[in-house]
């Protein structure tokens, strides 16, 4: 082994404690700058920050990518869900004319709105690809209320950062950031390919977030709570699928 | 500079079995920017997945590891990103590129190409000068996975992700598609674990002791070489 000289020892030393001092300003800077995500804890942590942090840098405006209506998928995969709970079974025996998303937590009004009520607000389509976690993607027109009208219309606090949504299908809830949440592509959608949304994708109404994965896009929606902080929900990682060891953030 | 290659060691790992995880999730491939089970596939592994809802022809499914093995996949990207970054800057700094990578002068044809690979063939024993330095062979392999096959594992990588491909679209548009970047991401991966496996056992047969103690500490035994 070389020898280390005392000035090698004491570069090296200075090199550490600027590097140790530099990542904890960093961590603090991130953290007011809303650059963490909420699952930023354990082993995984520093990646799942890093890849955040990123994009919320370099995409916070960007969008997804559009394609022509002749790109549309053929038959689209309708992933697996839970089956039906007695409940559900009800709302679709009536054509969801029961069915009611409520809008709560930080804000001015609280709302309580029927698909109807939903599908009279501005509403706008996309033709946009949604790709699964697992590899596969099929291209879709997905038609619905962009969320941000909904969430002007409640009046969200200015200190609100996540809001979270709910699946009428147990134990599936999901959160997403302020920059997903006003981004005009993210839609609370009720139509699909020119038609009412299919049960298989989720009807009456799935939250699309279409610069994020599948799993993000949660099917049968009944809830939106407007929150400053996730670590009031469940295991306080953000969603559902961190609890089974699936990243909140899914935009990769 | 060698902390750089044992880095890289890890992450490539951690990637690669994650990344075989990931794909039992769909071990089918396609081109184009779509493709799901409604789709012909451009090729099929034929392994059972561990999905019920891929059809695979066995009535097995596989256990999910696909949640940790995200993580761990995407972290390691990190980390064979940033490594890579470093090495990049330190070996244009030193001129380690161009004094140990970039073949020698005269050494730039196709016949150096040949005669060495001749020599390779016959079983001939290296010149004296390859103890401490790169033949041509070597060179162009070392410079293909560094500015080549890595650069195109982590495009084809990024490309796979939606919130990129919004930010820059041409990064998934220009190879052919969302199936296509991932097809190709695949075989890039594989190219990379080709030359893993020729890289050992050419480390292997060239004295195995030696190269790795060459390869952690720095110091190489030239006595100890063997044909």
């Amino acid at each position: 082994m070389s020898q280390i000289s005392r000035r090698k020892l004491i570069i090296t030393g200075l090199a550490a404690a600027a590097g140790g001092s530099g990542l904890a300003v960093a961590a603090r800077l991130a953290g007011m700058y809303g650059l963490v995500p909420p699952d930023h804890g354990g082993l995984y942590g520093p990646g799942e920050t890093l890849t955040y942090a990123a994009h919320r840098l370099l995409t916070s405006h960007s969008l997804a990518r559009e394609f022509p209506r002749s790109m549309i998928s053929k038959i689209p995969f309708r992933n697996e869900t839970a089956p039906p709970s007695d409940e559900y079974k009800l709302h679709q025996a009536s054509g969801f004319r029961d069915w009611r998303l409520v809008v709560d937590g930080m804000v001015a009004h609280p709302l309580s709105l029927s698909i109807s009520d939903l599908r009279s607000m501005p509403h706008r389509n996309q033709i946009t690809e949604i790709a699964c976690e697992e590899g596969w993607s099929y291209i879709a027109e997905w038609i619905g209320t962009p969320l941000h009208e909904v969430l002007k219309e409640a009046g969200v606090h200015p200190d609100v950062r996540y809001i979270a949504y709910f699946s009428m299908e147990k134990d599936w809830w999901d959160s997403i950031d302020m920059a997903d949440a006003l981004h005009p592509q993210t839609y609370l959608t009720w139509g699909m390919n020119d038609g009412d949304l299919p049960v298989g994708f989720g009807a009456p109404l799935r939250l699309r977030v279409p610069r994020q994965l599948g799993y993000k896009s949660v099917k049968y929606v009944v809830r939106l709570t407007a929150t400053d902080s996730m670590k009031k929900f469940g295991k306080g990682l953000g969603a559902s699928a961190p609890e089974a060891g699936y990243a909140w953030y899914a935009g990769i | 500079m060698r902390v750089t290659h044992w880095l890289t060691f890890v992450a490539f790992l951690a990637l690669l079995v994650t990344g075989i995880e990931i794909v039992i999730s769909h071990p089918r491939f396609y081109w184009g920017e779509t493709g799901n089970v409604n789709m012909r596939p451009l090729f099929t592994i034929p392994i059972a997945a561990s999905r019920d809802t891929v059809p695979t022809g066995y009535g097995y499914v596989m256990p999910d590891q696909n949640g940790w093995s995200r993580y761990l996949h995407f972290q390691s990207a990190w980390l064979l990103v940033l490594t890579g970054a470093a090495y990049l800057i330190a070996g244009f700094w030193t001129g380690h590129f161009r004094k140990n990578l970039w073949p020698q002068a005269g050494n730039r044809g196709w016949r150096a190409y040949r005669a060495r690979m001749a020599q390779y063939l016959r079983r001939a024993p290296p010149d004296p000068a390859e103890t401490r330095s790169y033949n041509v062979l070597q060179r162009t392999a070392y410079l293909s996975i560094v500015f080549i096959l890595f650069p195109l594992v982590i495009w084809t990588g990024l490309a796979l992700s939606p919130a990129f491909d919004s930010a820059f679209p041409w990064a998934v548009n220009l190879l052919g598609g969302r199936q296509s970047a991932r097809t190709l991401h695949f075989f890039v991966s594989a190219a990379l674990f080709v030359f893993l496996l020729v890289h050992v056992a050419m480390v292997a047969l060239t004295g195995f002791r030696n190269r790795m103690r060459g390869m952690i500490t720095g110091r190489i035994r030239e006595t100890e070489e063997r044909p």
